[in-house]
C-alpha cells in the first residue's frame, strides 16, 4: 500500500487534502504529534470518508478555491462499512479522488475477511479460506457514472501515476481502485509486492483499465498484454500462503474468474488485439 | 397580488417582524447567521427546517453550499469536514437520526469543530413516536456539545444565532445543539421579531478556526495518539466547557444591547421568593408558568419556574441560585434514563441541597397541561421518582 499511495502522493503535489477513515493508512501516518505526509490530514471515523470528504469540497467550492481533496481509503471502509457514503457522494457529484486501496481484508485490525477477499483466501475470520465471492465494488461505482474512474496496481507504478492525474484533472467524483498486495496479509516476502502484484494482472484476476463519464471502459496497456497470453491463476496463488488452505474448487473458481475477466473485458479491445 | 397584500408584506419586510413556527425560525437564524455549508437528512419533525434551508438557497437567498446527504451519519460527517475547513455550518435532525448519526456528533466535539445543531427534540423508538422528548438530545449529553433548550419561537431564532456565536468563540471551539421542542412548537407559529443579516452577522462574528485544514499549513488531524497525550486532548475539551457559561453571558448580555431581548442561562419565573419552584426544559416549563400563577392565586402558595436554558454545561451555580432556598423542588422531566430516572433530574440532585420531586412526564405526546401541572407540584413526593399518569 506504501508503494502505491507514495506515488499516487507524489502525482498530486502539495496542494492536496487527505481524508483517511480507519484503515492500514491511519496507523502508516504516524502517532501524534507527527505525521509523515506532507499534505494536511482529515481522520474520520470508518464509515464517514467520502461524507467529510464532500464538506471539505464544499468549504473549498464556496470560496472559488480549488486545492485536491483526495479520500484514502481501504477495502472495508469502501466496498463495506462506508458504502453507502461512497455511493452518496458520487451521486452528489462532489469535485473528489477517491482512492481505494485494496488489499483485500481488513488488514489494520489483523487481517479478517471483507467484502473484497477472494475467495478462498485464509483470513483471521476465515480460517479455513473465504467461502462465496469477492464484491464487484467497480460495477456499484460505474452505476454512478463518475467523471473518471480506473483501476490499477502498486506493481504499474506509470500507470497508477497517470491514472492519479487524470482523477485529478476531472470535474466531478473520480475514483481509482488500486489493488495493493500486502505482504503480512497476504503472506509473501516484501520484496515480492511488485511480482505479486503484477502476477495479479498477468493472470486477468486484475484488469487494468480506465472510464470516463459516458465513455467505454479502456483496457490499459498491461491487461492488454496479459490477455493475448495470461499466466494460470495457480502461479499467482502460490506466491502467497493465504491461499494455502483453499480447495481444489476455489482454485478452479480463481482461474474462472479470470478467465469470465479476460472475456468480459476483451470486449473493449480493438478488434485486431481481440484477434 | 392585491396591494393591500404586498403592502403588508412589505411593512413586515421593513419591520423585520414575523408569524412564523420555531423551524422556520431556525431556518432564517442559519440563514442570516451567514452559514457557508448546510447538510442535513429530513425527520419528522425536523423537515420542515431542512425544506426551508432548501427553497432559500434555491431562491439565491440563502447563499450556501446546501447537501441533501443519504443519511443523518453522513450529515454530520460532512458539516464537519466543511467546518474543518473553516466554514460556517449547520445541520438539524432528531431522535433516530441523532442517533444514528452519534458517532460523528462525538468525532466533531473531539475535533473541536463549532457545528451548530437543531433538534427538533422526539421520542425514541419502538414503539413509534413522533411527539416530544429530551431523550434524544440528553442522550448525547456527555459528547462534547454545548446543549440548549428553547422555550419560544424568539428563544429558537435569538439563541440559533447565540450558539453560533458562543460556539465558535475561541475559548470555546465546541460544536453547538439547539434544541426546540418537537411538535410542540417546532410546528406551532408564534410571532418573530428578527435581526437583518447584517445585524446578525456581526453579532455572530467571522468564523475563525484556529486548527482550519490547509494546504498552506499541512497537518494531521485525530491522528492515532497515545496515553502520555490522549488525555490532553480531553481535558481540553473539559476546560472549553467550562467556559462556555461566562462566554454564553457575554453573547447573552450583546444580544440584548442590539435587540433589547433579554436572556440568562437559568430562566427564572416568580422564583426569587417562591416556596416551591418547578424545574424543566423547554415548553414544558413555559406551561409551568400558568401553573405556578395559579398556585398562587388559587392555592397561596409561592410558586415559581426555573428553567435551565443552558443544561450542558449544566449551570449549577446559576441553578442553586434560582432556586434559592424554595422548600419544594419540583422537576418535570422529559427523559429517562432507565435504572437513574429523568435526566435531567440528576443534574438537579447534584446541584441542590433540598430533597428533590421528580415526574417524568409529557414524553411522546403525553399532553401536560397547566392544570394537570398544578396538580403534579401539588402531589408531587420529594426524593421519588413518579410518572404523570401514575401507576401501571
Amino acid at each position: 500500500m506504501v508503494l502505491g499511495v507514495r506515488h499516487m502522493l507524489q502525482e498530486a503535489g502539495e496542494d492536496t487534502i487527505l481524508v483517511i477513515p480507519a484503515c492500514c493508512a491511519s496507523v502508516i501516518q504516524g502517532v501524534y504529534p507527527y505525521t509523515a505526509f506532507d499534505v494536511p490530514v482529515i481522520n474520520t471515523a470508518f464509515a464517514s470518508a467520502a461524507s467529510t470528504a464532500s464538506g471539505v469540497e464544499m468549504a473549498l467550492k464556496h470560496r472559488d478555491e480549488e486545492t485536491n481533496v483526495i479520500v484514502l481509503a481501504g477495502d472495508g471502509g469502501t466496498t463495506d462499512i462506508g458504502l453507502a457514503a461512497m455511493s452518496g457522494a458520487m451521486e452528489r457529484r462532489h469535485n473528489f479522488l477517491y482512492v481505494l486501496y485494496d488489499n483485500e481484508a481488513y488488514s489494520n485490525t489483523g487481517f479478517q475477511k471483507s467484502g473484497r477477499t477472494p475467495t478462498g483466501a485464509r483470513t483471521s475470520t476465515t480460517p479455513t479460506g473465504r467461502k462465496g465471492e469477492q464484491k464487484d465494488i467497480d460495477k456499484i461505482v460505474e452505476a454512478h457514472d463518475p467523471e473518471y474512474m480506473a483501476t490499477s496496481t502498486s506493481g504499474y507504478v506509470q500507470d497508477l501515476r497517470d491514472k492519479t492525474a487524470k482523477g485529478l484533472e476531472a470535474d466531478g467524483p473520480a475514483f481509482m481502485h488500486m489493488l495493493t498486495p500486502c505482504p503480512p496479509g497476504w503472506r509473501f516476502d516484501n520484496g515480492q509486492t511488485v511480482e505479486v502484484s503484477k502476477k495479479a494482472v498477468s493472470t486477468g484476476l486484475w484488469v487494468l483499465y480506465e472510464k470516463e463519464r459516458g465513455g467505454e471502459i479502456e483496457i490499459s496497456r498491461p491487461s492488454k498484454s496479459a490477455f493475448k497470453n495470461p499466466d494460470s491463476v495457480t502461479d499467482y496463488v502460490e506466491m502467497q500462503d493465504r491461499f494455502s488452505t483453499a480447495s481444489d474448487v476455489d482454485l478452479e473458481f480463481l482461474q474462472e474468474q479470470a478467465e469470465r475477466n479476460i472475456d468480459e473485458y476483451s470486449q473493449y479491445l480493438e478488434e485486431e488485439v481481440k484477434a | 397580488m392585491s396591494d393591500a397584500v404586498a403592502k403588508s408584506e412589505r411593512e413586515q419586510e421593513e419591520s423585520n417582524a414575523r408569524i412564523m413556527t420555531g423551524n422556520a425560525a431556525t431556518a432564517l437564524a442559519a440563514q442570516d447567521a451567514g452559514t457557508d455549508v448546510v447538510a442535513a437528512y429530513p425527520i419528522t419533525p425536523q423537515t420542515e427546517i431542512v425544506e426551508n434551508i432548501a427553497e432559500a438557497v434555491e431562491s439565491g437567498e440563502f447563499d450556501a453550499e446546501f447537501s441533501r446527504v443519504e443519511s443523518e451519519h453522513s450529515a454530520m460527517a460532512a458539516v464537519m469536514g466543511a467546518s474543518q475547513a473553516n466554514a460556517r455550518t449547520f445541520t438539524a435532525t432528531a431522535s433516530q437520526g441523532l442517533l444514528f448519526m452519534s458517532e460523528m456528533v462525538w468525532w466533531t466535539a473531539a475535533s473541536r469543530l463549532p457545528v451548530v445543531m437543531s433538534i427538533a427534540n422526539r421520542a425514541l423508538g419502538p414503539p413509534w413516536n413522533i411527539w416530544g422528548s429530551h431523550t434524544d438530545a440528553l442522550s448525547q449529553r456527555d459528547s462534547g456539545w454545548m446543549q440548549m433548550f428553547a422555550g419560544t419561537v424568539q428563544e429558537v431564532y435569538d439563541l440559533t444565532l447565540a450558539s453560533f456565536r458562543i460556539a465558535e468563540d475561541q475559548d470555546v471551539m465546541l460544536p453547538a445543539m439547539m434544541n426546540l421542542d418537537g411538535f410542540t412548537f417546532a410546528h406551532t407559529m408564534q410571532p418573530l421579531e428578527k435581526l437583518s443579516p447584517e445585524d446578525a452577522q456581526a453579532y455572530v462574528g467571522e468564523i475563525d478556526i484556529p486548527h482550519e485544514v490547509t494546504s498552506q499549513n499541512p497537518r494531521g488531524f485525530g491522528a492515532f495518539t497515545a496515553g502520555d497525550n490522549f488525555w490532553k486532548f480531553r481535558k481540553k475539551i473539559m476546560d472549553a466547557m467550562d467556559n462556555v457559561p461566562e462566554v454564553a453571558d457575554q453573547a447573552f448580555d450583546e444580544l440584548a444591547e442590539i435587540t433589547g431581548r433579554e436572556y440568562d442561562l437559568v430562566h427564572e419565573y416568580e422564583a426569587d421568593d417562591a416556596d416551591l419552584v418547578i424545574v424543566g426544559l423547554g415548553t414544558l416549563a413555559r406551561e409551568a408558568e400558568v401553573a405556578a400563577d395559579v398556585l398562587r392565586k388559587e392555592h397561596d402558595i409561592e410558586a415559581g419556574v426555573v428553567r435551565p436554558i443552558l443544561q450542558t454545561p449544566f449551570p449549577e451555580e446559576r441553578f442553586t441560585e434560582a432556586v434559592g432556598d424554595a422548600e419544594k423542588v419540583v422537576v418535570l422531566d422529559r427523559s429517562t434514563s432507565f435504572g437513574r430516572g429523568g435526566i435531567v433530574t440528576q443534574d438537579v440532585k447534584l446541584a441542590l441541597d433540598q430533597p428533590v420531586a421528580s415526574v417524568i412526564a409529557g414524553i411522546g405526546g403525553q399532553n401536560v397541561e397547566w392544570d394537570d401541572m398544578v396538580d403534579i407540584a401539588l402531589n408531587a413526593e420529594p426524593g421519588k421518582t413518579q410518572w404523570f399518569g401514575g401507576d401501571l
